[in-house]
Order: C-alpha cells, then sequence, then structure tokens
C-alpha cells in the first residue's frame, strides 16, 4: 500500500503565531524529555500494579492533572512525576498491609476447617483472602440448635454469588402474539 | 472526488515546537465520501461480536498494553489525568462494563467504536465540508476560543484546527458545528498518534472505521 509509505507532512499555516513554551533552550528541553520518560515508566509500573490489584477495591489510583492540554513546563512535569512516585509508593504499601492480612485470613480458613469448634460463627469471605466472587467460609452448627448444645461445628462453603437482580428478561416466546404467529 | 476514488490517509500539520517537544506526535486524516446514517445490522452484529471478545478481563489489562498505555502517557504529558478525562478506548471500555456491551448509536458512531476498540487509536470524526483539511495540531494564541463554548481558551491549550480555527481541543470538547450531522455528506476521519503508537496502528483505525462506514 503506497499511500501508507509515502506521507509527506502538510506545512502548518501561517497564522495565528504559535506560542513558545517557557524553557525553550536546549538543556531544558533535554529536563523535560527526561521527566517525560520517568512519568512513562511509573506510568507503567501504576499499570502493571492496577492489572495485579484486581479484585482489591477501595484503592485510590487518580494521581490528578495540572490542567491542560498543553505543553508543561519543567515544573509541572516534575510535580506530575513526584505525584505519580507518591502514589505507586502508597498503593504498593497499602496492597502490602492488605496481602498481609489476607494470608492471615487464609490461615484462619485452614484452622476453622481443621477445629470448626474453636472458630464458632467466624465468617470469612473471598474479598477478606483477596480472591474475586462472593464465597465464604462459615464456622456453623451441623442441625441447628442440636448441633450447638452437641458441639457439632463445621465449616460452610457458600455456592458462592446470589443471582443477578432485576428483571428478568422475555422469554424467546414473549414476543409472539396471542394467536402464536 | 468520489465512490471508489477516494484518496488515502494524509498526515496533519504539527506546529514547529510541538515536533520538538513530542516526538511521535502526528494526526492522521481520511476523507470519506458520505455522512452517517442509521447503523446496519452488519454493524450491529460486528459491535455485538466485539463486546462478547472484550470483557472484564480485557479492560483490566488494558493500561498495560502498549497502544493504551502510550494514550495514557501522553495525557500525563500534557497535564491530563487518564482516571478523570479518559483516553477513547478507555472510555469506551469503561462504558461496555457499565452496559453490558458496546451501544449501537448510528453508522458513525459504531464505525468509530469498532475501530477504537480494534485498534487502540482513538478515531473522531469532523464533517468534512466544514473544515478546510488537512488539519494540524497547534496551541491556541491570546484570543481564541472553541466556537460554541463559552469564553477564550488559555493560551497555550493544544488544540486540533484547520487554516482558520480550532474544531476540537486535542482529544477533547468539539466546535459546535463542525462535527457530523444527519446532513453531513462527507466525512473526515481524524486520529492522533502519539509517541510509541507505530503509525500502521494508526492507519488500521482510519481503514477500519473507512470500511464500515463504507458497508
Amino acid at each position: 500500500m503506497p499511500e501508507l509509505l509515502e506521507h509527506t507532512e502538510a506545512n502548518p499555516p501561517a497564522s495565528p503565531a504559535t506560542l513558545v513554551p517557557a524553557g525553550t533552550g536546549a538543556g531544558e528541553r533535554r529536563a523535560r524529555g527526561d521527566l517525560r520518560l520517568q512519568i512513562a515508566r511509573l506510568e507503567r509500573e501504576l499499570g502493571e500494579l492496577f492489572a495485579s490489584a484486581f479484585p482489591r477495591r477501595g484503592l485510590e489510583w487518580r494521581v490528578g492533572a495540572v490542567g491542560g492540554p498543553r505543553m508543561l513546563s519543567t515544573g509541572e512535569l516534575e510535580r506530575i512525576r513526584d505525584a505519580l512516585a507518591a502514589r505507586l509508593a502508597d498503593t504498593r504499601a497499602e496492597l502490602a498491609r492488605r496481602a498481609d492480612a489476607e494470608e492471615a485470613n487464609r490461615g484462619l480458613v485452614e484452622r476453622m476447617i481443621a477445629e470448626p469448634a474453636e472458630h464458632r460463627w467466624v465468617k470469612v469471605s473471598n474479598e477478606d483472602v483477596g480472591e474475586p466472587g462472593c464465597r465464604h467460609w462459615h464456622s456453623r452448627p451441623r442441625w441447628g440448635i442440636l448441633g450447638m448444645l452437641l458441639g457439632w461445628w463445621r465449616v460452610r462453603l457458600s455456592s458462592g454469588c446470589p443471582l443477578a437482580a432485576g428483571p428478568r428478561p422475555p422469554a424467546p416466546d414473549a414476543k409472539r402474539s396471542p394467536d402464536g404467529t | 472526488m468520489s465512490g471508489s476514488a477516494e484518496p488515502g490517509t494524509e498526515l496533519g500539520w504539527l506546529a514547529g515546537e510541538l515536533r520538538e517537544e513530542f516526538p511521535g506526535l502526528g494526526l492522521h486524516q481520511l476523507t470519506v465520501e458520505r455522512g452517517s446514517g442509521r447503523s446496519t445490522r452488519a454493524t450491529k452484529d460486528r459491535l455485538r461480536v466485539l463486546s462478547d471478545r472484550f470483557a472484564g478481563a480485557q479492560a483490566i489489562n488494558l493500561r498495560h498494553q502498549p497502544i493504551p498505555w502510550a494514550y495514557r502517557v501522553f495525557f500525563r504529558h500534557i497535564g491530563l489525568d487518564p482516571d478523570h478525562q479518559r483516553t477513547p478506548v478507555e472510555e469506551l471500555a469503561l462504558e461496555r462494563m457499565k452496559h453490558g456491551g458496546f451501544r449501537s448509536r448510528s453508522l458513525l458512531d459504531d464505525a468509530l467504536t469498532i475501530a477504537t476498540i480494534e485498534s487502540g487509536v482513538g478515531v473522531r470524526a469532523f464533517d468534512a465540508d466544514r473544515v478546510s483539511a488537512p488539519l494540524g495540531i497547534r496551541p491556541t494564541v491570546a484570543g481564541e476560543a472553541l466556537e460554541g463554548r463559552p469564553g477564550e481558551l488559555p493560551p497555550g491549550t493544544l488544540v486540533v484546527a484547520d487554516a482558520e480555527r480550532p474544531v476540537s481541543l486535542l482529544f477533547g470538547a468539539g466546535a459546535s458545528g463542525r462535527g457530523v450531522t444527519p446532513k453531513s455528506r462527507r466525512t473526515l476521519l481524524v486520529a492522533i498518534q502519539v509517541g510509541g503508537v507505530p503509525a500502521i496502528a494508526v492507519e488500521e483505525a482510519l481503514w477500519l472505521a473507512a470500511g464500515v462506514l463504507r458497508g
């Protein structure tokens, strides 16, 4: 496809006059280029963290904007770089804290399963162990009050998420007219 | 020019300081000799298949795929927060998650959705008879405004412009009266290339959109 290969960029119109940003020296431009590379690297790390954090909720990912679209000065780029680095550090720390709690909860589930009577009425959800879904482990008595009196405890594993709420979609034959056509 | 004799893609112009400041930035455009209209059954089917292919896992992994990542990075470079003002592909992904599928609106909207999701490159459209191609990217100067929007744009705002006026903010709102309406006869498809996005992906996005529009 020659049209894909043979491009010549059109010339910008003579007016209006273009605006030259503050700090147009070669050194300044190089500094901004370095900052942009650092922002790109931090954004990649934040993206990887975002994917690995799923399905955990309630984490803050926003960094904030300095206002645009426009060419940013060195100071503004530095501010974005610093904000990204701070967000990355905060989110990593929060994820590490949650990972410790999830590990402790996984240990708790194992102990619950081994000794249900020692963990009466304890309930651990998938969210508590950092997994997707609505499953939960619940230590409860077998046969209700009888099991409670006799100390027959067990861990029940729920079957998963409840069915979607809301109106049921129309049945395939609901569109038919009363005479069946 | 009409029918099969439609021209190929064209590179837009770029203000000199932008070329130095943002290597890899570019504007690609393609004129299609038709406007919008009602979406066809085939296009709706294609959108449905795309909805089935694009699930939560794809949406979560979007931001560390090379092209969507490159647009996120560029948003940061120009002072936008991509978690507040989303990149075109992330905006569509969010809509897909909220509504359970890509919703069909019109032939043009569906074409832009298909092109953006398939390629990762955002495509937007203008009425080709109401802008004077080629378009380009430049910063505004004092006193310029976006038609139909209140107030002047701050000097230095990056805009997509024709020879006379800004026609939209870069990755933002468009000027009123320049978009495609039911009366439009020719459509100018525009895609912005940023550093890290190969030109072939941008071309592909434009051809995908043009292909859907032409039917």
